[in-house]
């Protein structure tokens, strides 16, 4: 069987500014920079043309190779910024690749986001016909479908209501609703889930399966590794614009997660050019040790340290972890004040935090940093800086071995007593 | 699943599909047009009654600056009538003009998330123009009554200057969209043009008044042409069309209208990157 989507060396560069924060261009920069071109050769002849620093190339894909067969339904999977997006908005037919070449057989709908074209000022009515002809389908063809859209989203009495005055919810089920009924034959579906309530979500997924069921082809991006795991068959890993996997979904999430140092809890960058950092701070390494013996478990502890770089003098600096599970719920934040009277050393900074013992149960985790000022601005931030496991044990918690269910795993203070016969 | 027409997609090799594309995707161009009409109208109070009001004040002004206070000839028809004729087209273009300039960035969330010819989204606001116009059509026809005047069997040869209006409109539309996605600087362009092309436009005025040495020149201006046409079409009698300066203004409005799609094909396929 030939594949339905077939991607051969795909590639997608971007060119990114580094002075302007806008992306469009002001004609008054060109016209100022081509003037300054011009006189530069008049004056220098013969020198060299030299690249412009505020331009940098950024490759978002680097030479993407897959095949998806019918009916499979992949899980695309990478940290932000992996090219996950990219992927699917040139799959979509939103951007060009740069270079590489893909074939795709069949009708392709795709959802990057929930209600694209929706207008508050309308009805309910009138955005299912807007949105459904924005999303590719005919008026006849909206029309034969109307009554199991509406349905779908549970939005009946409000029909003729303007959007505007929908709850979040709502708006939510109605958009997911129009898309889940454009009956492709490839279905692309960026993060559009993690909205609305876990009812909905729940709904959302069962109509995704059944889509997949029906022998047409499913991708689907999400961070939710529990998620890809229900839905998908297949997976695709992304890291830094590259695929490093591609194969079974099970498979694929453990790629994923191994590939972000879950057995080597220590990360150090060699050269601080390329820690993650921006140009408030540089993070130069972030160890996970058990507090307690060799291996973290339940009952060890946790210490988190890391050492990072500030470059600028003058500042009030804070620090915060966060702390989230494998599907993304955030267990918490914490952090601390370095200096909170605006002089904030140029200079290495250590930080140390540790968890306590019994409070995290066994799982895997991934921590987000983000380095403020004054405890208002973010200086820097980065997500899944780096991921751990914590270990089942058996100590304090009698002889059974299997996970306990809950995100946490606390020791309380319990007493008894016996009252009477 | 063999038979199925394969997609190919390829770096620049988009224009294979993309006039079938924008067939597949014509109902689009009545939904969107439709949207806005619908919305402009939703917020409003006095709702349709704009596209009326405009126009009608516009044409009380003009007629007395330029009738009343600086007495220019009116050819042998009700001076109200001379004037509407022009500023018909005129409002058509300029509205063109400015919605279809701003279309795409106030439509910038589809088109970072949506597939569909570029191509639609301008074109739909030229369309909603149009809808202004035909609207606006209706007080030349109380003009008409009201001055009793009956054109002749020129007016049949309307549509074909409404066809050159409107291609007009498109090819500069076309041009200023493509351009204020890249450069934001258009947005202060559109209004200076909509301003100053209503002084080099004859508008208030019959161009017969330009001397003739010039009219060839004057004719450099596309709009010229356009509502020269309307006005020997709807005014009938003893207009005169001049007719190398109406060949010079069609020419300019289908070389706006050709370079405009072209420069538009270019460029859509950045169009989700830089807006």
């Amino acid at each position: 069987m030939s594949p339905v989507i077939a991607v051969e060396n795909l590639s997608k560069k971007y060119i990114i500014g580094h002075q302007k924060q806008e992306r469009y261009t002001a004609l008054r920069d060109v016209l100022a920079n081509g003037a300054k071109r011009v006189t530069h050769k008049l004056t220098h002849p013969f020198a060299a043309q030299e690249n412009d620093p505020a331009h940098e190339e950024f490759w978002a894909l680097k030479d993407i190779n897959f095949d998806i067969m019918q009916g499979d339904r992949v899980g695309i999977i990478g940290r932000n910024g992996a090219g996950k997006s990219t992927l699917l908005k040139i799959l979509s037919r939103i951007t060009e690749p740069t270079s590489g070449k893909i074939s795709i057989k069949g009708r392709v709908a795709s959802l990057l986001e929930v209600g694209t074209g929706f207008h508050p000022e309308l009805t309910g009515r009138e955005n299912i016909f807007l949105n459904g002809a924005i999303l590719g389908m005919s008026k006849a063809e909206i029309k034969s479908k109307f009554d199991e859209i509406v349905a779908f989203a549970e939005i009946e009495k409000f029909l003729d209501t303007p959007v505007k005055r929908y709850s979040s919810g709502m708006y939510v089920r109605l958009a997911f609703a129009v898309a889940a009924h454009l009956e492709p034959e490839i279905l692309i579906v960026d993060e559009v889930l993690a909205v609305g309530d876990a009812q909905f979500q729940k709904k959302c997924m069962g109509k995704m399966e059944i889509v997949g069921r029906e022998g047409r082809t499913v991708l689907f991006v999400s961070h939710n590794m529990a998620a890809i795991k229900t839905l998908c068959s297949k997976g695709i890993v992304l890291n830094k614009g590259q695929m490093i996997f591609q194969g079974e979904v099970k498979e694929a999430v453990d790629q994923y997660m191994g590939s972000d140092n879950l057995d080597k809890n220590e990360i150090y960058w060699d050269d601080i050019a390329d820690a993650p950092g921006n140009k408030n701070i540089r993070l130069k390494s972030i160890a996970i040790r058990p507090l307690r013996g060799s291996i973290i478990d339940i009952d060890s502890g946790i210490e988190i340290s890391t050492v990072f770089y500030n470059t600028t003098a003058g500042k009030s600096l804070d620090f915060t972890l966060y702390l989230f599970t494998l599907d993304g719920v955030c267990l918490f934040e914490s952090g601390i004040i370095l200096s909170s009277a605006g002089d904030a050393n140029v200079g290495y900074f250590s930080t140390k935090g540790i968890i306590p013992p019994h409070l995290l149960n066994a799982g895997i985790y991934k921590i987000n940093l983000l380095f403020g000022e004054g405890q208002r601005y973010a200086l820097y931030k980065v997500e899944d800086v780096i991921s751990f496991e914590v270990d089942h044990t058996a100590t304090a918690r009698g002889s059974n071995m299997s996970r306990a269910p809950g995100v946490i795993r606390p020791v309380l203070d319990w007493s008894f007593k016996f009252l009477s016969q | 699943m063999d038979n199925q027409s394969v997609l190919v997609i390829e770096a620049g090799k988009a224009e294979r599909h993309y006039w079938k594309d924008l067939w597949r995707y014509r109902e689009l161009f009545y939904f969107l047009a439709w949207r806005d009409i619908l919305v402009r109208y939703k917020q409003t109070v006095i709702g349709l009654a704009w596209a009326l009001i405009r126009p009608f004040l516009t044409m009380v002004v003009f007629v007395i600056v330029f009738s009343k206070l600086a007495k220019l000839p009116s050819e042998g028809v009700p001076y109200p009538i001379l004037v509407f004729a022009a500023l018909l087209p005129w409002q058509f273009f300029a509205n063109a003009f400015t919605e279809a300039g701003n279309s795409l960035i106030s439509n910038a969330g589809m088109i970072s998330k949506v597939y569909f010819p570029r191509l639609v989204i301008p074109t739909s606001a030229v369309i909603v123009s149009f809808v202004d116009f035909l609207i606006s059509g209706i007080i030349l026809v109380g003009l008409m009554v009201w001055y009793g005047f009956a054109p002749d069997w020129r007016i049949v040869t309307l549509p074909l200057f409404i066809f050159i209006a409107f291609a007009a409109a498109m090819g500069a539309g076309l041009w200023i969209a493509a351009l204020n996605v890249k450069y934001r600087d258009f947005r202060y362009i559109i209004p200076f043009v909509v301003q100053f092309g209503l002084y080099v436009s004859p508008v208030g005025f019959s161009s017969a008044i330009v001397p003739e040495q010039w009219r060839l020149l004057y004719s450099l201006n596309p709009m010229v042409g356009v509502i020269d046409g309307f006005r020997w079409a709807i005014l009938g009698g003893n207009t005169q069309l001049y007719w190398p300066g109406f060949l010079l203004s069609l020419f300019l409005v289908m070389l706006i209208l050709v370079t405009g799609i072209v420069y538009f094909r270019k460029t859509e396929k950045t169009f989700a990157d830089v807006i």
